[in-house]
């Protein structure tokens, strides 16, 4: 009972946060557009599409939506950089709650802030002029909700090795762009050199896109539900991961 | 008499270089307590080894009853802490950083309420409550965090450096307000300071600590006593001949003339006067005006390490 309001506390608190950030919330669905529009327009012009009925833009619009949810959960599990520098991690650390309470409320927090997010992009389909059944819309967010446990996750993992946001850029560049180019959000896996399909399949995000992809365009790698049970893995070995490191490393984070 | 926070030669070393070293401090319960020391003396390890954010290397402590080491959940809900640095949510209100902490400190929800309007009564934060902490001063920010510190009514309220970086005014009204904290309920607070007036004026008793060890502990009064220096300034006509004469007396440790005044140095100067103003009368020298000075803390610190506390800086 007290680690479930525990819990709730920490996921009131980053909800307040991503409300009250309204710069953010308008930037995170933005920047998606304009991969839609601009890129895809572009790119969409200048190749030959044929295997989706909407062509490149459609293609791509499940990608662009799960690249929505990385950079939304990893940056947001980042946020606890931010909360080490300003000190108010430490009222967080020393209160009598369980660690693993504190990494769910945080996991919780950032999906909410992911899941509204992608919820706005798949509100936004007609854009792309991809149509969507409400079977199709609950099943997207739901997979939305999966993934962005699992990244925010990961985004808890690497803060917490992490002392300054200057490590962003470091982090930036080795960890969130990567995973975005290798998860087929722009490309279909489909036929790669050996050594990228690798790389790709490694990436947890790929299975996300694919999974997105499968229900949104009917179209897959690999089943939906060896897509969904990836991302379910990924992300109960990511809060475990972190619920670990926040009660081992609990002295270096305060 | 009882404990409230009780160590055992508690030790903290970083590789070869020891922060803390076997402290054995005793807290009264119910009291103002100062750990007062220059700055990098251990002040802030004591305080987070006690509040089981950091682990002893040796050594242990109770806080409330409880083991440090064996006990950490029961003494975090035991303690309020403020800490040295900030530890608050610019984008939150300061009513949202109570409800906040009441909750994770499980603050049952009938009176949670109460706590909270006690404790924004008591802090004073008027309208600001519902406004951001990102728009309030320093002074109102550290109200907010003590006040915090007590929703969840701790039985000891730790606080690192309570007034640093303050103006002397908000200084004050601070420590007004931890006065009245403490007479008010059933809570002990120990604070650490490197200001010597914060430590003489607020605390029952003081440890003052220098790289790592308690050198003496005792209230600031019998502390001051202790170093058997009182200075009586008098005003009086032909000065110098009264301090020729005074010199004789045998309580008198030295006489001097200083700035046209006279300056007796003794020990326990308030029973003194009498004496001294009698002896002045006898010998026909019609006094001005008496002024007894005690040591400061300062002075008291500078006896046992030959050293200054510096008074400024972070
Ligand atoms: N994590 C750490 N690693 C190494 N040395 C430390 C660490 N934390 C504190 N110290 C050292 O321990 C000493 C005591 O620090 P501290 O307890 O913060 O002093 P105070 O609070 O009295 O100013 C200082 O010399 C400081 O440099
Ligand atoms: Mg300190």
């Amino acid at each position: 009972m007290a680690e479930l309001e525990g819990i709730y506390t920490i996921w009131l608190r980053e909800t307040k946060r991503f409300f009250r950030y309204k710069s953010r919330i308008v930037t995170s669905v933005v920047t998606p557009l304009l991969w839609l529009i601009i890129f895809g327009t572009g790119l969409g012009a200048a190749v030959r599409f044929g295997a989706t009925a909407g062509g490149y833009k459609a293609f791509i619009y499940p990608g662009i939506v799960g690249q929505t949810i990385l950079f939304t959960s990893i940056f947001s599990g980042l946020s606890v950089i931010m909360d080490r520098q300003y000190g108010f991690l430490k009222e967080i650390l020393v209160a009598p709650i369980s660690r693993p309470a504190i990494v769910m409320g945080k996991a919780l927090g950032i999906s909410t802030a992911a899941v509204i997010q992608a919820t706005i992009l798949l509100l936004l389909s007609f854009i792309v002029g991809v149509s969507m059944s409400p079977l199709v819309f609950i099943s997207a967010m739901i997979v939305s909700l999966i993934m962005s446990v699992g990244l925010g996750g990961l985004g808890l993992v690497i803060a917490a090795f992490t002392d300054s946001m200057e490590g962003f850029n470091l982090i930036m560049s080795f960890i969130v762009l990567p995973m975005f180019l290798l998860s087929g959000a722009l490309f279909p896996i489909t036929g790669l050199p050996s050594w990228l399909q690798a790389a790709v399949y490694v990436n947890p995000l790929t299975y996300g896109v694919d999974a997105l992809r499968s229900i949104i365009l009917n179209q897959s790698a690999l089943p939906l539900g060896i897509d969904v049970l990836a991302i379910i893995i990924f992300a109960l070995i990511m809060i475990f991961v972190a619920a670990l490191l926040f009660s081992k490393k609990e002295q270096s984070l305060m | 008499m009882s404990l409230i926070i009780e160590t055992e030669n508690i030790t903290k070393k970083y590789d070869d270089f020891t922060a803390v070293n076997s402290i054995n401090l005793k807290v009264p319960k119910n009291s103002v307590y100062g750990v007062l020391g220059p700055n990098g003396a251990g002040k802030t390890t004591l305080i987070s080894m006690l509040c089981t954010i950091l682990k002893p290397t040796m050594g242990t402590g109770r806080v409330n009853g409880y083991d440090i080491l064996k006990q950490a959940k029961e003494v975090r809900e035991s303690i309020g802490i403020v800490f040295q640095s900030r530890a608050l949510d610019d984008i939150l209100t300061g009513r949202e950083h109570l409800e906040m902490h009441a909750s994770l400190y499980g603050v049952s929800h009938d009176v949670r309420q109460d706590r909270i309007d006690e404790v924004l009564d008591l802090i004073a934060l008027g309208k600001k409550a519902d406004e951001y902490v990102k728009t309030y001063s320093g002074g109102m920010k550290r109200r907010l965090e003590i006040g915090r510190g007590l929703i969840h009514h701790p039985k000891v309220l730790f606080l690192d450096e309570p007034t640093l970086g303050l103006d002397p005014q908000t200084r004050e009204s601070i420590w007004e307000y931890i006065k009245n904290l403490n007479q008010a309920q059933d809570l002990t607070v120990l604070l650490t300071t490197h200001y010597m007036e914060e430590a003489d004026k607020l605390c029952d008793e003081v440890a003052i600590i220098n790289q790592g060890q308690i050198i003496t502990a005792d209230s600031p009064k019998n502390l001051k006593r202790e170093l058997k220096a009182d200075t009586i300034t008098i005003n009086v006509d032909s000065p110098q001949e009264f301090v020729e004469k005074i010199q004789g007396l045998e309580f008198i440790k030295d006489a001097f003339l200083m700035d046209g005044e006279v300056k007796l140095l003794v020990e326990m100067g308030e029973n003194l006067i009498p004496a001294v103003v009698e002896f002045a009368s006898q010998e026909g020298f019609p006094i001005k005006s008496v002024e007894l000075d005690h040591p400061s803390l300062e002075d008291v610190f500078i006896k046992f390490t030959g050293s200054k506390i510096s008074s400024e800086g972070k």
